[in-house]
């Protein structure tokens, strides 16, 4: 396996830049997406079913479908990256639109109340306390979306873009057992440095969170 | 002053929750509302600061209506202390006090200058400072609410059930420290609560509502338990009011007797008294601020059925018997 890796050296690290880069960007545009999305569906109470069912529907579609789909739907070409990232980034929203509502719905209507009282208007009070106190729920959403979107990223190699997913084609094409060695085990180590930096994100943007439960009510 | 002109609230659905509400709480005292649970105090706390709007009818502060006044910022007018605390968990306690002060305008470091005077202020050393609320004590974190509200100065208070969530002995501690920082500060307070001997402790004035949003009486908790309004009021105010209302009668009025007429108590060289010699020990002593109250229960719980005064330097200055008490308080009555 170190020979392959010696000698497959640029294709290995060209095949994880761009599952890095085909695993996040989706990542980054589906929590921008959500966040208005789920904000909405806080605020008009009557979107909050719709917004689960619809999720719930996007989410069930099988990713291949997806790939194979999108360029009709969008006029991309077949084996363009593009198909990847909206689907993914459709993935991503359809968990974590369904995250920030239920983050924003689970902070203490007395919490909300007191914001108020003390004189926030609607927006800043979202900014400042009501998407801070719900962050801990959001960010665990995001670490569920990043990982599935780390794994789901492969799936794409079957239509030719696929990031480290093009290692596993290759060795089953050749029937050589290194490479697919190779891109199973650097799909798990991305997904899980992904994970921990989010928690350790989640650590330092949340210090208040780990006295929540167990400490003095 | 905070002027309730009439004020109706219906909530859709048409039940009515303040029912021609006409009332003035006065600056610079603690005004409590108090009631059963559906009567509208809380309701009717809120419409102050603008939480709920009144159907029909005005809420004025200084002769403002404040239906007049743009929300947020009457807001940040208006200290707010809710039930447990509202604290805002995802800031430190020093924080959660400089939340007003930053949102008119002080800077971070300003206002967080001024947050760690009034956490002393409110009893709280400044190591809780960096702690986030859930590293509090229920007590604690009320004392930070306290503080948060306190922190722009602003010349009003709204309380809503502010001690309810604490047991009965750190409340009490509670009550006797937010007396004494309401005696400094001489803040116009509307405190909602559901307990009627937290209203009369409390409360400068204390308005008595009763289901439907309709007020039953308002007035000093001393005329409260003497003069109830009506059946409802007088329920209310439970059983022992008479009792209770001795609370507020100084016993400087009280007749005593000379201490020469006890040869039994027996005096130190100051002229301290040291013990009924019948009985082996004094009881209590009481002076002439302390209220009627006290010296009925002193004279009940003494061994001989008698009970002291003593002036500022401790002496012995004279006694008041059971039965002395007893036509006093009838007197009283006439």
């Amino acid at each position: 396996m170190i020979q392959y890796l010696q000698n497959n050296y640029e294709v290995v690290l060209t095949a994880l830049q761009q599952h890095v880069w085909l695993a996040l960007l989706p990542v980054l545009l589906g929590f921008a997406i959500a966040l208005p999305v789920g904000y909405l569906a806080v605020r008009f109470t009557w979107l909050y079913h719709p917004l689960v069912n619809v999720c719930g529907v996007l989410y069930s579609i099988p990713s291949l479908a997806l790939f194979v789909f999108l360029p009709v739907l969008l006029g991309t070409k077949v084996l363009s990256p593009i198909n990847i990232v909206v689907a993914l980034t459709i993935y991503t929203v359809a968990l974590l639109a369904r995250t920030v509502a239920d983050g924003l719905r689970s902070v203490d209507p007395l919490i909300t109340q007191a914001a108020t009282a003390m004189g926030y208007r609607r927006f800043g009070r979202l900014i400042n306390v009501e998407l801070p106190v719900a962050l801990p729920v959001i960010l665990a959403g995001l670490r569920v979306a990043t990982v599935a979107n780390i794994s789901l990223v492969s799936v794409g190699a079957l239509i030719g873009v696929g990031g480290l997913g093009q290692l596993f084609t290759r060795g089953f094409q050749l029937f050589y057992l290194e490479p697919i060695l190779v891109g199973i085990i650097l799909s798990v180590l991305l997904a899980g440095i992904a994970d921990l930096v989010i928690v350790l994100i989640q650590r330092a943007v949340t210090p208040w969170a780990r006295f929540q439960r167990g400490g003095a009510a | 002053m905070i002027t309730f002109d009439d004020v109706v609230k219906v909530y859709p659905g048409g039940s009515t929750a303040v029912d021609h509400l006409t009332v003035e709480l006065p600056t610079g005292k603690l005004t409590a509302l108090v009631g059963p649970s559906g009567c509208g105090k809380t309701t009717s706390l809120r419409m102050i600061n603008r939480m709920v709007n009144p159907t029909s009818g005005r809420v004025l502060i200084d002769g403002q209506d404040v239906s007049q006044q743009d929300e947020a910022k009457l807001r940040r007018g208006i200290g707010y202390v809710i039930q447990s605390a509202g604290l805002f968990p995802h800031r430190t306690v020093l924080d959660n006090v400089a939340t007003v002060p930053v949102l008119v305008g002080k800077t971070r470091r300003e206002a967080r200058t001024a947050a760690l005077e009034l956490l002393d202020r409110v009893g709280l050393s400044p190591e809780f400072a960096k702690r986030y609320p859930a590293q509090l004590s229920g007590g604690q974190q009320q004392r930070v609410g306290v503080a948060r509200a306190l922190a722009a100065d602003p010349p009003i208070m709204l309380m809503d059930e502010p001690f309810s969530a604490v047991d009965p002995v750190v409340r009490g501690q509670l009550h006797a420290e937010f007396l004494r920082l309401q005696n400094d500060l001489g803040k116009t307070i509307a405190m909602v609560t559901h307990d009627i001997d937290e209203a009369i402790k409390l409360g400068d004035k204390v308005a008595v509502f009763r289901q439907g949003g309709i007020l039953a009486q308002f007035g000093t908790p001393q005329e409260l338990l003497e003069k109830p309004a009506d059946d409802f009021v007088a329920e209310f105010v439970g059983r022992d009011r008479g009792l209770r209302s001795l609370s507020f009668d100084s016993a400087a009025s009280l007749p005593v007797q000379p201490v020469s007429s006890q040869p039994d108590l027996e005096l130190d060289d100051a002229g301290r008294p040291v013990r009924w010699r019948s009985a082996g020990d004094l009881g209590g002593v009481f002076t002439a601020s302390d209220s009627l109250r006290v010296v009925t229960d002193l004279a009940i719980s003494s061994p001989v059925g008698i009970a002291v005064r003593v002036d500022e330097q401790g002496k012995a200055d004279g006694v008041v018997r059971h039965h002395d008490l007893v036509d006093h308080l009838l007197e009283r009555r006439r």
